[in-house]
C-alpha cells in the first residue's frame, strides 16, 4: 500500500469522484488557479478545467448558498471553505437552507452538497480563524458532520460524503494535511456513521475525533510504556450520524472512559457522548466518565500558550491515571 | 498633466495647512511602518512568531495620509493587514512587535496576534480577521457617533476582495438610509490573495462606483501620493462632519510582498516585472521624499536620520518583544468576560467556564 498524505488522500477522493460523476463540481476561494490555499486541490483545475473546478469571490454566503441551490437541482457541489471559521458568514445558507430544505419541503427536495475545509486550532491564527464547529453543526437535524483523522479515513469518508444525498459538513485539519498514512490503490468507501478502533486495549477507552485521535494514540503509547496501562482508542470519524454501538462496545469492554476533543467543553461533541454512556451503560462503568477538551476560552494567539490550550498526550495520560489507579 | 494634478492636491487647503514639520512627520510615519514590518518579517522568518503575517509595505501612504486627518472624534477600523494603521494612529512599536511575538506585553496581551491589533484609546478599533466583517462595525461606530451627537467620522478600511461580502452592501444601504458618517476606504491593491481584481469582481468603471446605487458619494484616488490621499479623504471627512453622510473611496495602491508571508506563489499570479515597476516608479515613500526634497523641507541627511531612527526603533522593538514574558497559562481564560475579570456580582454568579 502506498503512503500518502492526508492532503493527497482528499485530493484523490475528489479527482476520482469528478471522474466518476459528471455532476461533481469543486467550488471555493483559490481552489482552482492558485491550487488551493492549503494545496488540497492542487492540480485539479489544470486537469479538469474551468467547468469542474472554479474559483469564487470572497462571498461565502453567496457561493455556499449557490452550492445548496445547485444541489437541489441534482449537482453534487464540493465546496471548499478556506477555513471552517468562515462558515459563520454563510451560516444561514448552511443551517436554514442546506439543513432544512428537505424537511420544509416534506421530503420533496434533497441537498447532496459537501462543504469541506479545515476546522482546527493550534496554528496560532487567532480566535477568528480557529473554530471547531462540529458540535454547532451536529446540533442541526438534517446536517451530517464528519471529522477524519487519518489519510485512509479522509479519502474513504470524502467519497462517501460526495455520494451521500444529504448535506455533509466535512471537517479537516491544517495540522493533519501533511500527515502520512497507508491508502490502498483500489477504490474503497467508508460509510458515514461507522467509528473505528484505532488501537485495541483492555483497561480504559479513549474516545476522540479529528486530530485528538492522534493525541489519544500517543497517550496510549505512553500509558503502555510508562504505566503498563492498556488503552483502547476509538475514533468516532463521523459525528452525526454517530456510531453509538461502537461507543457502548468499547466502554463495556474496558469499563473506564476518557473523552478527548479539541473542541471547547460546553456542549462539545463529548458532552453528547458522555450522556449516551451514562444513560446506556451506567452499570458497566467502574469510574466516572472523564472529559478533556480545549481550555475554555477563544483560541489564544500566543504560540506557546495555544499549544497548551489544546489537549496534549500528557494531559490525556494524567486524566487516565486519575481513574486507573 | 500628472504634475499638474499633484500640484492641485498639494494646494488643497488641508495640505496648504501642513507645516514643514507636519510633512516630515508624514514621512516618518511611513518609514516607521516600513521598517517595523521589515523587522517583523525577519523575526517571522527566524521563527519568532506563529500564524500569519500580512505585510502592508507598499501601501504606507494610505494609512499615514488618512490617519493624519483624524480629529478627536474620527475613528479607524480595518481588516487583518493592520500594522500600518496601528502605527499611524499612534500605537508604539513595542506593543505591536510584542503582540506578534505572542508576549504578555503585546497590545492584546498575546491573544490577538498580527491580525488583531486594537487601541480604543487612540480611536483604533482593530484589526479584523474575517474578510468584510469590519464593514458593519464601521457602520456601528458612525451610528454611535451620530447617536451621541458628536461631530466625527468612522474610516473603515477594506480590501478590494472584501467588496464582495454581502454585509458591505447591507452596510452601505443603512449608511445612506440613516445618514451615517462612515467612510469606506477600499485599498485596492489589485489582488485578493492569488486572485486578481478582474477575476473576483465586475464593475463598470471601478469598485467604488457600486456606491452609486445607494446614493452614496464616491471617488477614486491614487494612493501613491500623500497629498492626493489627504486631499480626497478630507472631502469625505468634511462630508461626514458637516452633513453626516457616508462616502466610499477607492484608493489605487499595491502590496510588495505576498498576501501573507506564507504566500509562496505571489510571483506566479503576478509578474516580477509588475512588482519591480511599482517599486521603482510608484513607491509612496520615495515619491514623498522626492517631493519634500523638491520643496526643500527635507535634505538627504535629515532623511537618513529619520530612516535610521525608524530602523533603530524597529530593532529595539524586537529586543523588547524578545525579552518580554510569555503570558501565563492562567491568562488564557482572562479577558473572556468583563464581569468575571472584574469579579463583579454578575461575574461571581453562575458557572462561566467548563474545564474541570
Ligand atoms: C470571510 C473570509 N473569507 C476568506 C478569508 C480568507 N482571506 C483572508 S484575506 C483574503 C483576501 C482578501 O483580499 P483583499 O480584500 O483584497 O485585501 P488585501 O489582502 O489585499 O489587503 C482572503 C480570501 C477570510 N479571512 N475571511
Ligand atoms: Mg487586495
Amino acid at each position: 500500500m502506498a503512503e500518502i498524505t492526508y492532503r493527497e488522500a482528499l485530493r484523490h477522493a475528489m479527482a476520482e469522484e469528478i471522474e466518476r460523476d459528471e455532476n461533481v463540481v469543486l467550488l471555493g476561494e483559490e481552489v482552482a488557479e492558485y491550487d488551493g490555499a492549503y494545496k488540497v486541490t492542487e492540480g485539479l483545475w489544470k486537469r479538469f478545467g474551468d467547468k469542474r473546478v472554479a474559483d469564487t469571490p470572497i462571498s461565502e454566503a453567496a457561493f455556499i448558498g449557490m452550492g445548496v441551490g445547485a444541489s437541489m437541482l441534482g449537482l453534487r457541489p464540493v465546496m471548499e471553505l478556506m477555513f471552517w471559521s468562515f462558515s459563520s458568514v454563510a451560516w444561514d445558507q448552511i443551517v436554514n437552507n442546506a439543513g432544512f430544505v428537505r424537511y420544509m419541503s416534506g421530503g420533496l427536495i434533497n441537498c447532496p452538497i459537501v462543504i469541506r475545509g479545515p476546522a482546527n486550532g493550534g496554528t496560532n491564527v487567532g480566535a477568528t480563524h480557529s473554530h471547531t464547529p462540529e458540535n454547532w453543526l451536529a446540533n442541526v437535524p438534517g446536517i451530517k458532520v464528519v471529522c477524519p483523522a487519518t489519510p485512509y479515513d479522509a479519502k474513504g469518508l470524502l467519497k462517501a460524503a460526495i455520494r451521500d444525498n444529504d448535506p455533509v459538513m466535512f471537517m479537516e485539519n491544517t495540522l493533519l494535511y501533511g500527515e502520512k498514512g497507508e491508502v490502498p490503490e483500489e477504490e474503497y468507501i467508508i460509510p458515514l456513521g461507522v467509528a473505528d478502533v484505532k488501537r485495541e486495549g483492555t483497561d480504559v477507552s479513549i474516545i476522540a475525533h479529528g486530530r485528538a485521535v492522534l493525541t489519544a494514540l500517543k497517550a496510549a503509547e505512553l500509558l503502555q510504556a510508562e504505566h503498563d496501562i492498556s488503552a483502547e482508542v476509538l475514533d468516532l470519524r463521523s459525528i452525526r450520524p454517530l456510531d453509538e454501538e461502537a461507543i457502548l462496545r468499547t466502554v463495556r469492554k474496558t469499563h473506564r472512559v476518557v473523552l478527548v476533543e479539541e473542541n471547547k467543553p460546553f456542549c462539545g461533541v463529548d458532552a453528547q457522548i458522555a450522556s449516551i454512556i451514562a444513560e446506556k451503560c451506567f452499570d458497566d462503568l467502574d469510574a466516572p466518565i472523564l472529559r478533556l477538551s480545549a481550555i475554555d476560552a477563544p483560541a489564544i494567539y500566543s504560540p506557546e500558550l495555544e499549544r497548551r490550550q489544546l489537549p496534549r498526550p500528557t494531559d490525556v495520560v494524567e486524566k487516565v491515571l486519575s481513574i486507573c489507579r | 498633466m500628472e504634475t499638474l494634478k499633484t500640484c492641485e492636491f498639494a494646494s488643497a487647503p488641508i495640505n496648504e495647512a501642513l507645516t514643514p514639520a507636519d510633512k516630515i512627520r508624514l514621512l516618518k510615519e511611513m518609514l516607521r511602518i516600513r521598517r517595523f514590518e521589515q523587522a517583523a518579517l525577519r523575526a517571522y522568518q527566524g521563527g519568532k512568531m506563529g500564524g500569519f503575517l500580512h505585510l502592508y509595505i507598499g501601501q504606507e501612504s494610505v494609512a499615514a495620509g488618512a490617519c493624519s486627518l483624524m480629529g478627536p472624534n474620527d475613528h479607524v477600523i480595518t481588516a487583518y493587514r493592520d500594522h500600518g494603521h496601528a502605527l499611524a494612529v499612534g500605537m508604539n512599536m513595542n506593543e505591536c512587535m510584542a503582540e506578534l511575538f505572542g508576549k504578555a506585553t503585546g497590545c492584546s496581551k498575546g491573544k490577538g496576534g498580527s491580525m488583531h491589533f486594537f487601541a480604543p484609546d487612540k480611536n483604533y478599533w482593530g484589526g479584523h480577521g474575517i474578510v468584510g466583517g469590519q464593514t458593519p462595525l464601521g457602520l456601528g461606530l458612525a451610528y454611535g457617533l451620530k447617536y451621541k451627537g458628536l461631530t466625527g467620522s468612522a474610516m473603515c478600511f477594506m480590501g478590494d476582495g472584501a467588496v464582495n461580502q454581502g454585509c458591505f452592501y447591507e452596510s452601505m444601504n443603512m449608511a445612506s438610509l440613516w445618514n451615517l458618517p462612515v467612510i469606506y476606504i477600499i485599498e485596492n491593491n489589485g489582488y485578493s490573495m492569488g486572485t486578481s481584481l478582474a477575476r473576483s469582481s465586475v464593475f463598470k468603471s471601478c469598485l467604488a462606483e457600486r456606491a452609486e446605487g445607494f446614493g452614496i458619494e464616491w471617488d477614486t484616488l491614487n494612493g501613491e501620493d500623500v497629498y492626493e490621499v489627504r486631499a480626497k479623504i478630507q472631502v469625505a471627512v468634511d462630508r461626514a462632519h458637516q452633513e453626516s453622510r457616508p462616502t466610499v473611496l477607492e484608493i489605487a495602491t499595491y502590496r510588495y510582498y505576498g498576501h501573507s508571508v506564507a504566500d509562496a506563489k505571489h510571483k506566479v499570479y503576478r509578474s516580477e516585472e509588475e512588482i519591480e515597476t511599482y517599486k521603482a516608479q510608484h513607491d509612496p515613500i520615495n515619491l514623498w521624499k522626492a517631493r519634500l526634497l523638491e520643496e526643500r523641507v527635507l535634505n538627504e541627511e535629515q532623511y537618513e536620520a529619520i530612516d535610521d531612527a525608524a530602523k533603530k526603533e524597529a530593532s529595539d522593538s524586537v529586543i523588547f518583544a524578545e525579552e518580554s514574558p510569555i503570558p501565563s497559562v492562567e491568562s488564557i481564560t482572562e479577558d473572556v468576560y468583563f464581569e468575571v475579570d472584574r469579579q463583579t456580582a454578575a461575574g461571581r454568579t453562575g458557572r462561566h467556564f467548563f474545564n474541570d
